[in-house]
């Protein structure tokens, strides 16, 4: 009985499906005639209609791209302009065979095997139905060629258009950046309508930091078209707006002593306003020519630049992380003042070498007979290292891990450019996380004299001097002053971020530590005193050298027994004048040997030349 | 007992089977007119389609009550994959629908257009039907919450499809018009709050369908050029690869969610009609399948797929002829693109599981 209603049950159900089924298949016809009826209207009730839109006249939008904003150096020289050229450009997907293709071009137009492979490699990484460089630059007689055989060749065309041009090359490129195609990983990130006609974004430098203001807003035409595609008349135009012009903080007279400074040479230099935290020259040697990028390197080049044993890719100056060496000395010795263990007068003994407590390891002072008898004045000035060895060992790697942390060592500087390293500042809580060991008291010994795990980026090592010369005031650097209008000329003033402050328990030890670094350059036992010899203003600064390699306890540095690359880093820091900051250096000679030898000399070069530039020269 | 013939032992449906080939191979020469004639995509979509269809006789090979055991745990799995696509999926489009499973990328949302109307063809398989208000609610949020997983992602093409997958096997169990009236009237109530958690993306969209001048550089000028490209095509048609609205870059998104257009644009009015008849014989013979099936979970699970079927058709038609806003939903089979290819496949190849193992409910009883 039960049984049987259940059976009876499931038929009902059963006929209560099929029946909703039955309701379903009549919706789906009718909605299908629905579909039909309108196809029907379309295609025959308003044919006439829409095959008049499609055969004579057709409605077409075409963006218009913005043109991109110019960047000027402080002293108003153009640094990146818009070039107009005329280039051949190919639209792959109207072409049958593209070898067939550019044989036949070739005919009409000298295309060399160099921009084949730029122009087969701008294919891998292009958007639908873009236009890719075949020939860069045509002249006037290859234009009119071309126009007169363009019938042939369905699919390329000849076009003007403004091409982004670096007029001084390598000399600004780790400043400047570049600008290169938009590839699949930009068009993430940007508004796509309003990059449509746009074919280059920033990548690098200012001129990917401040895209959004170099590129400006697109414009677009509405226009009909013919048949084939012509255009017959235009419509509608909305204008585009043209992209903000940039204005640099680079001093390019500096910049040019840096470069010649570092002519052949690996390293960087950076000098910096301490007061607006203007970045007056940034150099990172050796540079590449960012016009190359612009239309696409291609792969021989720049696997010769990747494979470059001076790696000109590396942005030295915000990337390359270095032992600080000697030039942590007037920062170690400001931290032992400030925390009581050290003041003018106390002495220490330097017999050449330090040893620890129950340990036989000599740790060794540059000077082979010692310094002797030296206080903090004659221990920066002299760059003594058993002295810091010594208040490195008293104050313990956590205080000063926190000294130098308030100086921004191991943080990136907040610079206007992208792709800034942290370097490294090592702390107990660091060495346990990522080595998974304990703190050793050698280890804080090293540190003193700024060798070991230590790394700074050049600059941090010029924020960290600005820091100096402003007394505890800290300032952010940075790379623009001000955007322009480029219609209304309007100049917009970027602000200068100043941070916090390093505050003293007592301000004269700023005093006694510029003093001490100024007798490094003006007292004749200074270690750069040669360099600060006979000059018309007085300066500071601070000399280093750093190990690439270890020495060993009993071992000589012979220079001309190690290679090139093992040999020492030069180091220079300092600011000018000291009465009054204008300028602050850092500067890093890869195995350049000494740091009083090698970096300070250049100091003193840019420090001249600023002062006589700037009409602040009193003295004598 | 009966003697089986050659589709019941292979658990292939040929009627089925044939009319998939002929739309896809359709397809393939649609898209090799609408990708400028590029062979190169229409042999990338040749082996999709290969793939698709082998997963689809596998798939026709598992019996249906393997497939109800199933539904569970698949629906399940959706729905984790769903809530790890928010927070890990890659953006493709503004959207995040992709999980990078390093072989290949895969849409968790695609999953759900036929586990979520598996799951509700299972839970109303061993109910007695029609169903109550208490099992009819417990439905709707099996259905609701992928949905709104999936539109927040946001990806309303696919909510639309999935949501229709599972109210059809709702609508098949025999819930009352009264029943379906409140619920209609509920989703109606909601819709301004919907409207507000909308992307501007979106928003922007039903906007431009209903006032398309609005947007003359995005969405707008899709359905004005499709409009024309159909339009222009006439009765008959302007001929295999001689559509010039479509090859002339008229046409936004050719040969995937447009590729309508440029069917019409070539093989007119005509074409239209021929392409119909073959979409309405995969619907009715899905039907047929689900009415002779014999057991309520085949009967509800193959109508709620045919119908999902026909509302891809519909949708896809509707935003080409410009009566529907631009959602993104591929035309069926026809369209480049694997995963919705494979999906539907899969889809059929449950259909046909149903239909060529016949003895699951006899040998029960």
């Amino acid at each position: 009985m039960v049984k049987d209603f259940i059976f009876r049950n499931q038929d009902h159900e059963s006929n209560l499906i099929s029946r909703r089924i039955y309701i379903s298949a009549f919706i789906i016809l009718i909605l299908i005639s629905m579909i039909v009826s309108r196809i029907f209207y379309l295609t025959v009730t308003k044919n006439v209609h829409y095959s008049t839109l499609s055969q004579s006249n057709r409605v077409k939008i075409i963006p218009i791209p913005p043109i991109r904003g110019l960047i000027y150096s402080r002293d108003g020289v153009i640094l990146a302009e818009n070039k107009s050229a005329f280039s051949l450009v190919v639209t792959p997907e109207k072409i049958s065979s593209l070898n067939e293709t550019i044989d036949q071009l070739k005919k009409i137009v000298l295309i060399e095997d160099s921009d084949i492979k730029r122009f087969k490699k701008s294919l891998d990484r292009k958007r639908k139905f873009e236009k890719i460089i075949l020939r860069l630059n045509l002249d006037k007689e290859e234009v009119a060629r071309f126009s007169v055989n363009r019938h042939r060749y369905p699919g390329v065309d000849v076009v003007a258009r403004l091409n982004r041009h670096y007029p001084l090359g390598k000399k600004l490129v780790h400043a400047i950046g570049y600008v290169a195609r938009i590839d699949d990983h930009d068009l993430k990130s940007i508004d796509t309508s309003n990059y449509s006609g746009t074919t280059h974004i920033g990548k690098l430098g200012v001129e990917k930091y401040y895209e959004e203001f170099l590129h400006g807003h697109v414009g677009y035409q509405q226009v009909e078209t013919n048949a084939q595609g012509r255009i017959i008349r235009v419509l509608e135009h909305v204008a585009s707006k043209p992209g903000k012009n940039i204005h640099l903080t680079i001093d390019l007279s500096l910049q040019q002593i840096a470069i010649d400074a570092l002519k052949d040479k690996r390293g960087a230099i950076v000098a910096m306003d301490p007061i607006k935290g203007d970045v007056l020259a940034f150099v990172s040697s050796p540079g590449y020519d960012p016009n190359k990028f612009v239309n696409g390197i291609d792969t021989e080049s720049y696997n010769l630049l990747l494979a470059s044993k001076d790696r000109p890719l590396i942005n030295r100056a915000i990337q390359g992380e270095y032992p600080p060496g000697s030039t942590f000395k007037p920062f170690m010795g400001l931290i032992g003042l400030e925390n009581g263990i050290r003041n003018n007068t106390k002495e220490s003994w330097c017999p050449g070498w330090f040893t620890l407590k129950g340990n036989k390891h000599r740790y060794r002072d540059w000077k082979k007979q010692g310094h002797g008898h030296t206080n903090m004045h004659k221990a920066v000035m002299e760059s003594c290292d058993v002295y810091f060895y010594t208040l490195a060992y008293e104050l313990g790697i956590d205080r000063i891990y926190e000294g130098m942390s308030k100086f921004g060592f191991g943080q990136t500087t907040g610079i206007d450019i992208e792709g800034e390293k942290k370097a490294l500042m090592p702390s107990r809580r660091w060495k346990r996380e990522v080595l998974g060991e304990a703190w050793f008291p050698g280890e804080t010994l090293i540190l003193g004299i700024g060798q070991g795990y230590a790394l700074v980026t050049p600059l941090q090592l010029v924020k960290a001097m600005t820091t100096f010369a402003n007394k505890g005031h800290i300032i952010q650097p940075r790379l623009v002053t001000s955007i322009s209008n480029s219609i209304t000329t309007e100049v917009h003033d970027l602000p200068n971020y100043s941070k916090n402050k390093i505050v003293l328990s007592n301000n004269t030890h700023w005093d006694d530590m510029i003093i001490s670094m100024k007798d490094v350059v003006h007292d004749v036992k200074g270690t750069a005193w040669f360099s600060g010899k006979d000059a018309k203003y007085n300066f500071a600064g601070k000399t280093g050298t750093a190990q690439v390699i270890g020495i060993g306890q009993d071992e000589n540095y012979k220079k001309e027994e190690i290679a090139e690359e093992f040999q020492d880093h030069a180091l220079f820091i300092g600011f000018a004048p000291v009465e009054a900051p204008k300028i602050a250096i850092a500067i890093i000679v890869e195995n350049g040997g000494g740091g009083s030898k090698t970096a300070a000399p250049i100091a003193r070069k840019m420090f001249d030349a600023f002062m006589n530039n700037r009409g602040l020269i009193t003295k004598g | 007992m009966e003697e089986k013939n050659l589709g019941q032992r292979l658990h292939i449906d040929f009627p089925l089977f044939f009319g998939i080939l002929i739309l896809s191979t359709l397809g393939l020469v649609v898209i090799y007119s609408a990708g400028g004639q590029d062979m190169e995509l229409v042999y990338r979509q040749a082996i999709k389609l290969v793939i698709a269809l082998a997963g689809m006789v596998i798939i026709a090979q598992l019996s249906p009550s393997k497939i109800a055991r199933w539904s569970f745990n698949l629906y399940l799995i959706g729905l984790i994959l769903l809530i790890i696509v928010i927070f890990y999926g890659d953006v493709g489009k503004g959207a995040q629908r992709w999980l990078d499973l390093k072989l290949f990328r895969f849409q968790p949302s695609e999953l759900m257009k036929l586990t979520v109307p598996m799951m509700v063809a299972y839970y109303l398989a061993d109910k007695t039907l029609p169903p109550t208000i208490l099992q009819a609610s417990m439905v709707c949020f099996l259905i609701i919450l992928p949905v709104l997983l999936i539109a927040i992602q946001p990806d309303l093409g696919t909510a639309l499809l999935v949501a229709a997958a599972g109210f059809s096997v709702l609508f098949v169990a025999g819930i009352s018009w009264r029943l379906l009236a409140i619920i209609g009237g509920l989703g109606a109530a909601i819709t301004p709050l919907l409207w507000s958690l909308m992307h501007s993306y979106q928003k922007r969209r039903v906007l431009t369908f209903l006032n398309p001048e609005n947007d003359p550089l995005g969405a707008g000028y899709h359905t004005i050029q499709s409009k024309i490209a159909i339009g222009s095509g006439g009765f008959y048609g302007k001929g295999w690869l001689n559509g010039t609205q479509s090859h002339l870059e008229f046409l936004p998104e050719r040969s995937t969610d447009f590729i309508f257009a440029v069917f019409c644009e070539e093989f007119g009015m005509l074409g239209v009609l021929f392409l119909l008849c073959i979409y309405l014989f995969i619907i009715l013979r899905g039907l047929y399948i689900a009415i002779n099936a014999q057991h309520n979970f085949g009967r509800l699970l193959a109508s709620g797929l045919t119908l999902t079927f026909f509302v891809y058709i519909f949708v896809n038609m509707g935003m080409v002829t410009g009566q529907l806003p631009i959602v993104g939903v591929p035309l069926p089979l026809v369209s480049h693109g694997g995963t919705s290819m494979v999906t539907l496949t899969i889809g059929f190849g449950i259909i046909m599981a149903i239909h060529t193992h016949r003895r699951f409910l006899s040998s029960k009883i």
